[in-house]
């Protein structure tokens, strides 16, 4: 099987650690992943802000990059549902059926990790070791769009020294929202307010998801409180071991 | 009657949301509230074991409706017609109005009392009604606090979601006196008293009226039935002791059979009160001689619903049958309160249906749209399944090209143009991310972990938000650097 990494283009410019800890975890599992250097961004901010044109080199990208894979693998729930959930969108406004037929191919394929771990190598139990407490927030995309359901939270549960802090409300969204983030920020950082408050309540040392844009904006809520919750990605969890820890 | 508010000049969203987020009162008012709802709504739809059968049903009916839509309003016309009453057709709220103020000095009346109707809210029918001197009296009991209180509704089903029962109270006794029968003067603020106080000062009006206006939750085309879901039964009150009843009826409101009703009237319920089954469900069909009203008209009102029913994603929209569980479980809803939506229908369905009825140009509707975090908690709560982040991600691209042959791009058209630019060769990414890189080389190494207050609209964010310093190397540069990893030092 060939296993392409879509790092997202967060993680590539802002999160390269979450990148390096899938590679490490999936090679530890027996998947040698490989990392097209063609890949820029799934596209998705231009398509949630309502620029359906300027998706479309992305989308070229995305395809030309990943065409011949059997699993495309990402580190994000969100970019994930772009790719399955968007694509066919922004090539339809191409009007190009290459594009189309392009998409239809790599759609399907692609895997948000934590989908890849469970259901393609059956694993929930991936060797990990991290002795922490720890909170997890289900992002809205992987929780609705995906479906990813309790995939997660079965492999936390089967990492060692890991306690798992239930978080209240946890399925209500952060308020990070993309470019909502910035076009309405006082209510994303209301929404981001009581995320972070929740997190804080569980007493946990570290709050835990799949997606790092999310992260980064109730890291960036916590961190302004020097709140000293530290926020991390699910696959630098996973990637812990006890020789490395995370 | 004092003139009640109105939401025309109400700032965009963003702006009227950063109003709405500092009234603590209201916040408090609706984390409560919506809590309280959501928890009911769950609770009876986890007891319904086919709920997504059910849903799908529910869709299905709609849809079937809309798609034949001409034809199921021809129907629906002679259906009513057959029975006795007479149907109107509105293109906009201006016929709509009139044909309302004609029927009510047909008959002389100075007042006409009110079901709580959206449609009527719409298209300001107690407004214009006032301006020909006719009194409207709303006489559910939130419309009345809304009204009473010379205040805006702020939720579908509960208008008056955003006032705690002091407030009520407060306005009860400033102002039923002037208006009719006023409040006891012992009156508390609890629920079973303000509720007696109302219906004291209801009564006296129901009574009196020789005529009534009413919306419907359904009209059903082959019987020629209208139907009015409500909890008080101050609907079943109107609808069966005025002489007089107006019916004003969205086109997008019909059903094609009688039989049809049942998802519908199984979903709404659970969906809006949280209730298994409403308490008052009317039903009428025409003029029954000697029973309820003697003449009924039907309005049957466009609005801009044929304009959303052109379009092919947007239309599910009007599958709507306003139950407002989309509001009770939207986080953004939750802190801003209906009023910053600037229309009687607010939340997730009200930030698809203005756009959709009013077309894109209004920089207020061009707004809602992007009032959301397309966290899609709406859609998973929606009895008919209408896609919401879907039809929000289509009307945003339906704003952006609005504005494509603008003379001077908008900052962030630019900024997403240069996006595409970079995006579409990941050497040209690869520079921008070592621009980057060198910054977060600097900063590192002076010891910044996390950047400052950044001018422009990267203020947005670290306003209130840290923000990371970049890291000192991009992962495809860490890639081909280390061969993956495989020979990192």
């Amino acid at each position: 099987m060939r296993v392409a990494l879509m790092v997202t283009c967060v993680n590539d410019a802002m999160f390269p650690g979450t990148g390096q800890a899938v590679v490490r975890l999936l090679r530890r599992l027996g998947v040698e992943v490989d990392f097209p250097q063609a890949q820029t961004c799934c596209g998705q901010p231009m398509v949630n802000t309502g620029y359906l044109d300027e998706a479309v080199p992305a989308v070229r990208s995305f395809v030309r990059a990943f065409e011949g894979y059997d699993a495309i693998v990402t580190p994000s729930g969100s970019c994930a549902g772009s790719a399955r959930h968007q694509h066919q969108l922004v090539a339809a406004r191409s009007g190009d059926a290459g594009l189309a037929a392009a998409v239809a191919e790599t759609s399907p394929r692609t895997h948000e990790l934590t989908e890849f771990i469970v259901d393609v190598l059956g694993r929930t139990d991936v060797g990990a070791y991290f002795p922490h407490s720890v909170t997890y927030h289900p992002t809205c995309h992987s929780l609705r769009m995906l479906g990813v359901g309790d995939r997660p939270r079965q492999l936390l549960e089967n990492v060692r020294g890991l306690r798992l802090v239930d978080l209240p409300k946890a399925e209500e969204c952060c308020g990070f929202g993309g470019t909502f983030a910035l076009k309405n920020s006082d209510t994303s950082v209301a929404m981001g307010s009581d995320k972070a408050r929740h997190v804080r309540e569980t007493g946990a040392e570290v709050l835990v998801a799949g997606d790092n844009s999310c992260l980064m904006h109730i890291g960036g809520v916590l961190d302004r409180g020097r709140s000293g919750v530290r926020v991390m990605h699910l696959a630098e969890i996973l990637a812990s071991t006890e020789e490395q820890p995370a | 009657m004092s003139t009640p508010h109105t939401f025309v000049g109400m700032p965009r969203f963003p702006e009227a949301a950063r109003a709405a987020l500092a009234d603590t009162q209201l916040r408090h008012n609706l984390a409560h509230a919506t809590g309280v709802i959501r928890g009911k709504r769950a609770a009876v739809v986890a007891e319904v074991e086919n709920w997504e059968e059910l849903r799908l049903a529910g869709a299905a009916v709609k849809e079937r409706a809309l798609l034949g839509l001409d034809a199921q309003l021809v129907q629906l016309e002679e259906s009513l017609t057959a029975r006795g009453a007479v149907v109107h057709w509105a293109r906009d709220a201006e016929e709509a109005n009139r044909i309302v103020i004609d029927v009510a000095r047909a008959h002389a009346v100075d007042e006409v009392v009110k079901v709580k109707s959206m449609v009527t809210q719409e298209i300001g029918l107690n407004e214009a009604l006032e301006a020909s001197g006719i009194a409207a009296w709303e006489t559910d009991l939130a419309e009345l606090i809304v009204q009473l209180g010379g205040d805006l509704p702020s939720h579908i089903l509960v208008p008056a979601i955003h006032r705690n029962r002091a407030e009520i109270r407060d306005v009860f006794r400033r102002r039923m006196g002037q208006v009719g029968r006023p409040a006891p003067d012992d009156l508390t603020d609890e629920p079973a008293v303000l509720a007696g106080a109302a219906r004291e000062h209801l009564r006296e009006k129901f009574l009196r009226a020789r005529m009534a206006v009413s919306g419907a939750n359904f009209a059903v085309a082959d019987s020629g039935t209208l139907v009015v879901v409500e909890s008080e039964g101050n609907g079943r009150m109107c609808l069966t002791l005025p002489e007089v009843l107006v019916s004003i009826v969205g086109i997008e409101k019909v059903v094609p059979t009688w039989a049809e009703l049942d998802p519908l009237l199984r979903l709404l319920p659970r969906s809006s009160t949280g209730e298994r089954m409403n308490p008052y469900t009317s039903t009428w069909t025409g003029i029954t001689p000697g029973d309820g009203p003697q003449e009924v008209h039907v309005v049957l009102l466009d609005n801009g619903r044929t304009r959303a029913l052109a379009d092919e994603v947007g239309r599910q929209a009007l599958r709507c049958i306003r139950c407002s569980a989309c509001l009770n479980v939207c986080p953004v809803y939750e802190r801003t309160g209906g009023h910053a939506y600037g229309s009687v229908y607010p939340g997730p369905i009200g930030a698809i249906l203005n756009p959709l009825l009013k077309g894109t140009g209004d920089p207020q509707t061009d707004s809602l749209p992007y009032a959301s975090s397309l966290c899609g908690a709406c859609f998973e709560a929606c009895p008919v399944r209408i896609d919401i982040p879907e039809v929000l991600v289509h009307l945003r691209s339906k704003v952006v090209d609005s504005h494509r042959d603008d003379r001077v791009p908008k900052p962030e058209a630019v900024a997403f143009r240069g996006a595409a630019w970079a995006f579409a060769d990941a050497r040209r990414l690869d520079r921008a991310e070592r621009l980057s890189s060198v910054a977060g080389r600097v900063l590192r190494r002076r010891g910044r972990t996390s950047l400052g207050r950044l001018p422009g609209p990267g203020g947005a964010w670290t306003d209130a938000r840290d923000l990371p310093v970049p890291p000192a190397e991009s992962f495809r540069d860490w890639w081909k650097r280390t061969d993956g990893g495989r020979c990192d030092g």
